[in-house]
């Protein structure tokens, strides 16, 4: 089972994000994932996160307890969130919307600069997908092909290319930041820890 | 009779549960609804209303609760099926009509997406504090049916449930969904419009002076003509003969409301549901519904690796309650075990149909979140003991941290 939160502000697509990873995971990995909302009255601006439990089998308990995997894309949400994560879980921020503080936790921190390479592509509103295509390549919790299935059926079809290229930076992105890991590791392993690891 | 294929989007989709109680309503041949928007039970409306235009659909946004029932009553006199949403506020709000619809024998399903109470209370987190108002809301005299589904899947299988039963029984039936259940997305998957089973309406075919729109058939419920097609005939909230005129005197009264009671009781074996796990040999058996029942099962889980015998026995449809079976289960077992999300509605049902043969425990929450399966593991744990039979309903509270 994976516990997994996406958190942000409302209109950053946090909840889209929720249902494209519980939709590729349930339809096409054809695993069991619950997705939860839960949001302020505000249409924007407001704090919002997605919960999605994935399993094997039915998901009984259908909130996050101990999230194995946090997404921040706001402070608020990396401020809120950040003390949930369970040791040895996944933090991925948004480079530029998130200061991480420094804490003695066990989890291993991702950065991806998610909102800018949304800029860079034409529109900041696709940053979640390139976000999703990083946590597809950093988290294999979901596969490649699921998520590419998923996308332009929860996609507006006029933004369909921008939201795919979106998700390609985003995953070729986290693809080196593996690539790296790997290449330090096997260079020096107190180094990555260093770099990765709080 | 099959599913008209208009309605049905067959195929794996990944819904919420309000979504899935549109598609479940569009597929079981609802063509009106009639509703005033409230959290959290919008979005069914939302999707009905999106979809209407495709299905050939008519979505009406009332101006209350109380406009909202009286239109889906008279839709569903017009010959469509009908429906409305509501949560707790507008559930009140509502009670008026689910009496009339009762009384003038209107098939028509209400779901009601429960949130925390009492009056506004928790608008966007989860409850189950409106199951008595669901069996008793209304003044006077009834029976009702009531489902409660624990899943976007079963949301939309048991709104065609709720469907066809109105149209068996003439009753309006009450979808009790929760917040929880209503937010929640999962895969839901629409089969082809060929395997849906579907109860037609009862249409009367005779000659129209001859029509008695409150003349029973053997099963106690009376035909249906549609408004408009010629029939004449008075339909009324007072109480009425075969003919609907007002009769009222105490045994019409007797004769009418009778039989509205005794349409469902005597027919509860046929409506009744319920599903059980490791319920033989169990030392408790844990009675639950909606999204508490599934919360329950990780509960189960837990108690099991511990040795404990326990079973499930979870509620499909809450009201008629299986008033028989746990007669029968309360001599065999230890305990009866029920969460909810109240302060102990359903579980007084429980109590009185125990018979003081086994302990009672309610484990009760106050809504704005689904239990903590280890409370529910804690109260296993006591129930297994069984030494508080007859003393009515037991509570016990596990020591909470800090």
């Amino acid at each position: 089972m994976t516990e997994i939160r996406f958190a942000g502000f409302g209109g950053q697509g946090i909840i889209r994000s929720g249902i494209i990873i519980g939709k590729a995971v349930s339809i096409f990995d054809e695993k069991f994932a619950t997705m939860n909302q839960s949001f302020g009255p505000e249409a924007r601006g407001g704090a919002c996160s997605a919960q999605i439990v994935l399993s094997d089998e039915q998901v009984l308990y259908p909130y996050v307890t101990v999230p194995d995997i946090l997404v921040a894309m706001s402070q608020e949400a990396y401020t809120t969130y950040e003390s949930e994560l369970g040791e040895g879980g996944i933090l991925i921020i948004d480079a530029d919307l998130v200061r991480p503080r420094s804490t003695g936790a066990k989890i291993r921190l991702y950065t991806v600069p998610a909102t800018r390479f949304a800029e860079e592509l034409g529109n900041r509103i696709i940053a979640n997908v390139a976000m999703l295509g990083f946590f597809t390549a950093v988290t294999g919790v979901v596969s490649l092909e699921a998520m590419k299935k998923t996308i332009p059926s929860l996609v507006p079809p006029g933004f369909l290319e921008m939201n795919l290229k979106a998700f390609d930076r985003g995953y070729a992105y986290g693809q080196d930041v593996l690539a790296g890991e790997k290449a330090e590791k096997t260079k020096s392993p107190l180094k990555r820890r260093n770099y990765h690891v709080r | 009779m099959k599913a008209d294929p208009k309605g049905v989007l067959t195929g794996s989709h990944y819904l919420d549960g309000d979504h899935a109680c549109a598609e479940g309503a569009l597929a079981a041949g609802c063509r009106f609804f009639g509703g005033y928007p409230i959290t959290p039970s919008t979005e069914v409306a939302e999707r009905f209303a999106q979809r209407c235009p495709l299905v050939g659909a008519i979505f009406i946004q009332m101006e209350d609760e109380l406009a909202s029932l009286a239109s889906v009553i008279g839709a569903s006199w017009s010959g469509l099926k009908s429906m409305t949403v509501t949560s707790g506020p507008g559930f009140s709000l509502m009670m008026e009509h689910v009496g009339l619809a009762v009384m003038t024998e209107t098939p028509l399903v209400l779901a009601d997406v429960q949130r925390g109470g009492p009056s506004t209370g928790l608008p966007t987190t989860t409850g189950q504090a409106d199951m008595m108002q669901a069996r008793w809301g209304s003044h006077g005299d009834y029976e009702i049916i009531a489902l409660s589904p624990n899943s976007p899947q079963e949301t939309f299988d048991f709104t065609i449930k709720a469907f066809n039963l109105s149209e068996k029984y003439r009753v309006p039936v009450l979808l009790m969904m929760d917040e929880c259940v209503g937010h929640m997305t999962e895969k839901v998957i629409i089969p082809a419009a060929e395997e849906i089973e579907i109860e037609p309406r009862r249409f009367y075919k005779g000659p129209q002076g001859k029509y008695l729109p409150f003349k029973p058939d053997k099963d106690m419920v009376p035909p249906m003509v549609k408004v408009g097609d010629g029939y004449r005939f008075h339909i009324t909230g007072l109480t009425h003969d075969e003919r609907g005129y007002p009769d009222m005197t105490v045994d019409c009264q007797e004769k009418l409301v009778r039989r509205l009671v005794d349409k469902i009781r005597k027919n509860a074996d046929d409506i009744i549901e319920f599903e059980e796990d490791g319920v033989e040999g169990a030392d408790v058996v844990v009675v639950a519904y909606g999204i508490t029942s599934r919360v329950t099962l990780r509960a189960i889980k837990l108690a099991r690796k511990e040795g404990i015998k326990v079973g499930i026995l979870r509620l499909i449809v809450v009201w008629p309650f299986p008033e028989k079976r746990i007669r029968e289960l309360a001599r065999q077992v230890k305990a009866l075990v029920m969460p909810e999300i109240n302060y102990g509605q359903v579980v007084l049902e429980l109590d009185r149909c125990a018979c003081g043969q086994a302990e009672v425990v309610l484990v009760p929450h106050g809504g704005g979140w689904v239990h903590d399966p280890d409370d529910i593991l804690y109260a296993i744990r006591q129930a297994a003991r069984g030494k508080r039979v007859g003393e009515g309903i037991v509570e016990y509270h596990r020591k909470k941290r800090g």
